[in-house]
């Protein structure tokens, strides 16, 4: 069995309950878009651990499948999960009574809420920055909004039990470090209080209405809609509710943070220098047509997509097919739930023929806008939000 | 399907995995001959060269490619392959364009916090390779849109 682990690069998950001879799955094909019923258009960025990320015309649902949505993973896919005897437990130098749940507990003691969450990778459009930042070379398709249900963390920590001097939970999970080594975390971030208590912050057991999928954190997953992807904790067995900012793997140093005051291209930051990404900033993707579109002098061209703000919601949604000398509204529609992303569409008649591009442009309720160019470096490549683009050419 | 195909089938497939089970077997013991030999070697206070000794044993360049990690295949990259890959992917190598002060700091943190074991000589081989095989490009502010595929759209 460790043979077969080797070769496949992560342990094998149920490896116990193989029979004998029996061949695994990812040996006689290891190929992800069949273990994670991906879509084949998806982009592998890398393999171990896992990260997989969309392209802008597979996420032209309103309601992301699995099919389409992005796997950032850190470590390795956890192993022997079950269910039944999955526990969660709330710890912390500020909870009150230190309290294990099982998820039929959470089940029956909680009411369930389902919401749409629009969930981004912090590093989404990280390759687009000069000079190259650090990691996964994402370009735009880390980002999805599925539907999860499950219990508001709000209900479950106050159940618990929240001291006064409380100001940020950290959750942990069962993933396995890279190095196997059981006593390393491969991440365990979190989130002030102020968002945890949020009523869209939730435990999730279901996406899309079914169990959540393995690699999207089967069986429970926190889910904190519009902040990095990496604060929504896959495989969460345990929630910490801090009486400091939580300091667990890949909270501190230049892990998801960005110099607290801006910087050239390049330069170097102290750590110390550097603050956590909260909020994610508006954004949005043209999801159709896909890039490359030929169309016929005077055939009118229907686009539509997707905007999203953070915390925020998204007030005005514009294109441009002169590269921003001029900009026309797009309708848009008002989000399913505080924090689901919102859809967006126009049609668009070209003057003439010729080579065009498609760009779109989201502003925030607080006035903020996509810039066209990429913003601020930052030495992890976080928050590019610049402004998506199609190319069209009209014959 | 007759019941003899069926069995035929079978039997081929019985026949493939004895082939696999059995070729695993030897890379498995190979492995661990070289391992216990690198061990005596360098005073087996390395545990990690288990993993390296067993990667040394394909080769299969194609095109100038590493097959099985994609990695460019020049001067120094099995010692890429034999340091870097047993942890993580090559794609994440591949991915990324950095100095060598940059790749110095991302070896740095590695041993401090992923457990990589001292380099020795073999850092500066890693960081040339990688320097010199994946060089950083300009892209300026916002590149031109790439590889587009061109299609007809039909109302």
């Amino acid at each position: 069995m460790s043979v077969f682990a080797t070769l496949i690069g992560s342990k094998i998950i149920f490896g116990a309950n193989l029979l004998e001879g029996y061949m695994p799955l990812a040996l006689e094909d290891s190929d992800p878009f069949k273990i994670f019923n991906k879509h084949e258009d998806m982009i592998v960025l890398n393999d171990k651990p896992w990260n997989i990320e969309a392209k802008a015309h597979l996420l032209d649902d309103k309601i992301t499948p699995n099919s389409a949505m992005f796997v950032r993973n850190n470590g390795l896919l956890p192993e022997d999960l079950d269910a039944k005897k999955w526990t969660l437990t709330i710890d912390g130098e500020s909870v009150i009574d230190k309290t294990t749940y099982t998820l039929a507990d959470l089940q029956s003691k909680f009411k369930l809420h389902t919401y749409q969450l629009t969930i981004e990778c912090g590093g989404n459009g990280r390759s687009e920055f000069n000079p190259p930042a650090k990691g996964n070379q994402w370009t735009i398709g880390a980002v999805h909004c599925a539907t999860w249900t499950g219990v508001r963390l709000k209900d479950v920590l106050e159940d618990a039990g929240i001291k006064s001097d409380a100001v940020y939970i950290g959750f942990h999970a069962t993933d396995i470090h890279l190095t196997g080594n059981s006593n390393k975390e491969t991440i365990s971030r979190g989130c002030p209080m102020s968002k945890a208590l949020q009523d869209e912050t939730i435990l999730a057991f279901k996406m899309n209405g079914e169990a959540i999928p393995l690699v999207h954190g089967y069986p429970l997953r926190l889910v904190v809609g519009g902040w990095p992807a990496s604060v929504s904790g896959k495989w969460v067995n345990r929630i910490s509710v801090r009486n400091r900012i939580h300091d667990g793997a890949k909270m501190e140093g230049a892990s998801y943070r960005i110099p607290c005051e801006p910087i050239a291209p390049g330069e170097k930051v102290k750590d110390e220098n550097m603050c956590i990404i909260e909020s994610m900033p508006v954004k949005s993707l043209i999801t159709y047509p896909k890039s490359g579109a030929m169309i016929k002098k005077g055939q009118a061209l229907t686009i539509r997509g997707h905007a999203w703000a953070g915390d925020l919601e998204v007030n005005k949604m514009e294109y441009s097919i002169d590269f921003g000398s001029t900009w026309t509204s797009c309708a848009i529609e008002k989000p399913a739930n505080r924090l689901a992303w919102q859809h967006f569409k126009a049609t668009i008649n070209f003057p003439e023929k010729g080579y065009y591009e498609v760009w779109a442009k989201a502003t925030d309720a607080l006035g903020a806008a996509q810039p066209m160019i990429v913003p601020g470096w930052n030495p992890k490549g976080y928050l590019n939000n610049a402004c998506h683009r199609i190319a069209v050419k009209v014959n | 399907m007759s019941t003899e195909d069926n069995f035929k089938r079978q039997e081929r497939k019985a026949y493939r995995m004895v082939i696999i089970l059995f070729s695993l077997f030897f890379v498995f013991i190979a492995g661990s001959f070289l391992h216990s030999k690198i061990k005596t070697y360098f005073g087996g206070n390395q545990s990690h060269t288990n993993k390296a000794a067993g990667t040394t044993i394909e080769s299969g360049i194609k095109n100038g490619i590493h097959m099985r990690t994609g990695l460019i295949a020049a001067q120094g990259f099995m010692t890429v392959v034999n340091n870097c890959t047993s942890c993580h992917s090559s794609k994440i190598i591949i991915q990324n364009r950095m100095n060598k002060e940059s790749w110095n700091t991302t070896i740095k943190w590695m041993q401090e916090t992923q457990s990589l074991w001292d380099l020795g000589k073999n850092q500066e081989i890693i960081v040339n390779y990688l320097t010199n095989n994946y060089p950083i490009e300009d892209k300026g502010r916002r590149e031109n849109l790439l590889d587009i595929y061109w299609y007809e759209l039909e109302n």
